[in-house]
């Protein structure tokens, strides 16, 4: 206990001391990037050297604000803080001049202060808008604010005490009792209790036990695993420790999908300096626990993210999923038991171990406790990343926190969960984002992603669109996906054009069916989704485009067509 | 980065690559990753090399190199552009960004420019939806495209060219 207690004064100094300068907080996530983050850095570099300045400049994660992107906070040392919102090269300046040098911030191009005393009433406080106002934050809560490559900055804000008290204060027993109670579910989109499923792998006794971290993420339309890397990676690490204290773990695996470079970099220096604290190793802390953990990359594949499939690809094979039984909890990856969980599960352990699981269930539904982390895109006034409590509705999302639809469109379509989890009208707005209110409505909460589409988009063209997604990711080791997906696209792109007959509809019912019954995992098990939820909330859009039959396309639509991967 | 290098010195780079740059432990997929990152493609001789320090057969490795699209098998071109069909970059309008892309480079689906200095080629999601439609350009991911701005971007690339 004594050595983390003298890590959190070094800590502590240490930030006392930063705190002394003016700093400058560049949101550089790959969404920040996209948007033109380090053009912007570069030329805050530029302008500091040129002037001489003594300031910091951190290159943290993001508010999850995707569209005030670049999003640059300058916090002088009296703790005064303005935002500035899509930040041209020509406004680097600028702001270097007046806000630095001469101390008086250009509040007529700021987006928003934070405990700043104006005279303008025009800016708003940060926290006050409402898309910050209206969310809770628990994993999110150090995103845009710290500096993700620093252990000491999260170590000062309270990070790794949950460690210590695992190791010093209670029990491993206590430890996994209180994620028992905590009534967490998992966060990938099976939505099974963690709990439980961390005592599967308590209960063997063998040396070497591993805990598998997914961040695979392949849905298009979530990037919140990804997120948690670039913003925060020490409150993956501290949760990934903790469920290892519960099981007895030897060994962690973080995997993440080839080509992410600033998930994968974040990660890799975090696992580095807590090593280097003593955090991760042997006898952590002092205590008589030792645990290791690593970054294994994987090739491009959604179906990754089953969990045998993803114990294939740890081991370099072809990411196919296993036939089950035996377990992952007996016989996992290299034989060893094993136990998989999302990124978003794990990174809830740290705030549930130090706050209590009765302050984890007064956040959420009885049966969903718990914030989810969602990310908005599509046509919509504000994309972006949030953290909103369990049972909140859809419609409180879209409208109040993303502003609604642009362009005085009307909403048409709702896609949940990833292209698994299906379509949803406008008349299921009001659902509650919860795991079984969504499953009720017949879309997935999954991972997160809900992505919005106004009233011009195809839906007909939308569905091919996630078909031909499925059936290119589609491993092809069972055969009822493998082919059922490639015979439902053949279909969709005989409606798309007007070469089909209203009796496609049974055909794709059937093979639908088939695939359904007959896959060996939930690629193929769900795979008919997006029709069959297509066709339940849209089922006029298709019989227009059967009243198009033979009749010459309007305007075609070239969808990509790639090889098989088998 | 040569791919006229000769035989020997390929041979070399291939090891190099395995055994000075693998990312964690290795395995047949961190070899070839570990080549792809190193060489730009991977040749047929890193299959035999992989399979021989993985102690595995060739056509174990090939089984796994053909499965992830990570990999080509061809030297590299000089620039790669991505573009994201995923649901959120085509509701905003990727098909556009497509189009306008095969156009420019005189292709009808992804592949090499005919004077191997582009690669084009679709991405499922290139995680930054909330700046759809996305790109990247050799890596460097790119948000909130529309036709002007890959025009001038893919000018810009050819440019470099002369």
């Amino acid at each position: 206990m004594q050595r983390f207690i003298d890590l959190q004064n070094k800590a502590n100094k240490y930030t006392q001391k930063l705190s002394k300068k003016p700093r400058i907080r560049i949101g550089s996530d790959i969404s920040g990037v996209a948007a033109g983050s380090l053009i912007i850095s570069d030329e805050f570099h530029k302008q500091i050297a040129l002037n001489k300045l003594d300031i910091l400049i951190s290159h943290v994660g993001g508010f999850g604000l995707s569209y005030a992107e670049p999003l640059i906070d300058i916090e002088m040392p009296d703790g005064s803080r303005v935002f500035y919102s899509n930040v041209q090269l020509t406004d680097v300046e600028r702001i270097v001049q007046e806000h630095i040098i001469q101390c008086k911030p250009p509040l007529d191009i700021a987006f928003a202060t934070s405990n700043f005393t104006s005279t303008l009433t025009s800016v708003p406080d940060f926290y006050d808008l409402p898309v910050n106002k209206m969310q809770t934050k628990i994993l999110t809560e150090n995103f845009g604010e710290i500096d993700p490559l620093d252990i000491s900055e999260y170590i000062s804000l309270g990070g790794y005490s949950s460690v210590a008290k695992a190791l010093f204060e209670i029990s491993p027993e206590d430890v996994h009792k209180e994620i028992l109670d905590s009534k967490l579910r998992g966060r990938g989109g099976a939505a099974f209790p963690t709990g439980v499923k961390l005592g599967f792998l308590k209960g063997s006794n063998a040396e070497q036990k591993y805990i598998l971290c997914n961040c695979e993420e392949g849905d298009p339309g979530a990037w919140n695993d990804k997120a948690i890397l670039e913003s925060d990676p020490h409150r993956l690490l501290e949760g990934l420790i903790l469920a290892a204290i519960a099981t007895n773990a030897s060994h962690g695996i973080i995997f993440i999908r080839h080509g992410n470079d600033i998930p994968i970099s974040r990660t890799k220096a975090a696992i580095q300096s807590a090593y280097d604290s003593n955090l991760l190793g042997i006898s952590i802390l002092g205590s008589e626990f030792s645990f290791k953990a690593e970054v294994v990359l994987v090739g491009e594949s959604y179906v990754a993210g089953e969990e045998t499939a993803l114990m294939e690809a740890v081991e370099g094979k072809r990411a196919m999923p296993r036939y089950k039984p035996p377990f992952p909890a007996a016989f996992g990856v290299w034989g060893h038991p094993s136990n998989i969980n999302n990124i978003k599960t794990i990174a809830n352990l740290p705030s549930i171990i130090s706050k209590g699981s009765e302050w984890f269930k007064s956040i959420g539904t009885d049966t969903s406790s718990g914030t989810a982390v969602l990310c908005l895109s599509g046509n919509i006034l504000r994309p972006g990343l949030y953290e909103v409590a369990m049972g909140i509705t859809i419609r409180t999302v879209i409208e109040d926190i993303c502003g609604g639809v642009p362009n005085k469109k009307q909403l048409k379509l709702l896609q949940t969960g990833g292209p698994l989890g299906g379509v949803l009208n406008s008349t299921k707005l009001d659902t509650s984002i919860d795991f079984d209110s969504m499953a009720k409505a017949g879309a997935i909460l999954g991972s997160g992603g809900i992505i919005v589409a106004d009233e011009d988009v195809n839906v007909v063209d939308l569905t091919r669109m996630l078909i031909a997604f499925c059936q290119f990711e589609s491993c092809g080791k069972c055969f009822p996906c493998r082919l059922g997906n490639s015979h439902l696209l053949e279909i969709l792109n005989r409606i798309c054009d007007n070469t089909s007959s209203p009796s496609d509809i049974d055909l794709m019912r059937k093979v639908g069916t088939n695939m359904q019954q007959g896959s060996l995992c939930g690629h193929g098990q769900l795979g008919f989704n997006p029709i069959k939820s297509a066709l339940e909330y849209f089922k006029e859009d298709f019989d227009s485009a059967f009243e198009n039959i033979n009749k010459e396309i309007n305007a075609p639509i070239q969808i990509p067509t790639r090889a098989n991967r088998y | 980065m040569n791919p006229t290098a000769n035989s020997s010195n390929l041979d070399a780079q291939i090891n190099d690559a395995i055994q000075n740059n693998l990312s964690g432990r290795m395995t047949v997929l961190a070899s070839l990753l570990a080549v792809q990152d190193q060489i730009g493609y991977i040749p047929q001789k890193a299959l035999q090399i992989v399979a021989e320090l993985n102690t595995t057969t060739i056509n174990d490795v090939w089984g796994v190199a053909s499965f992830y699209p990570n990999f080509r098998f061809v030297p590299p071109t000089d620039h790669s552009i991505e573009i994201c069909w995923g649901p959120s970059c085509h509701i905003t309008g990727a098909q556009e960004i497509i189009k306008t892309c095969l156009n420019e480079l005189g292709l009808n689906t992804e592949g090499d420019t005919p004077d191997g200095f582009i690669n084009f080629k679709f991405n499922t999601c290139l995680a930054a939806c909330a700046q759809s439609p996305v790109g990247s350009i050799d890596h460097q991911v790119i948000g909130r495209l529309n036709k002007e701005k890959i025009i001038n971007l893919l000018n810009t690339l050819k440019l470099q060219k002369n």
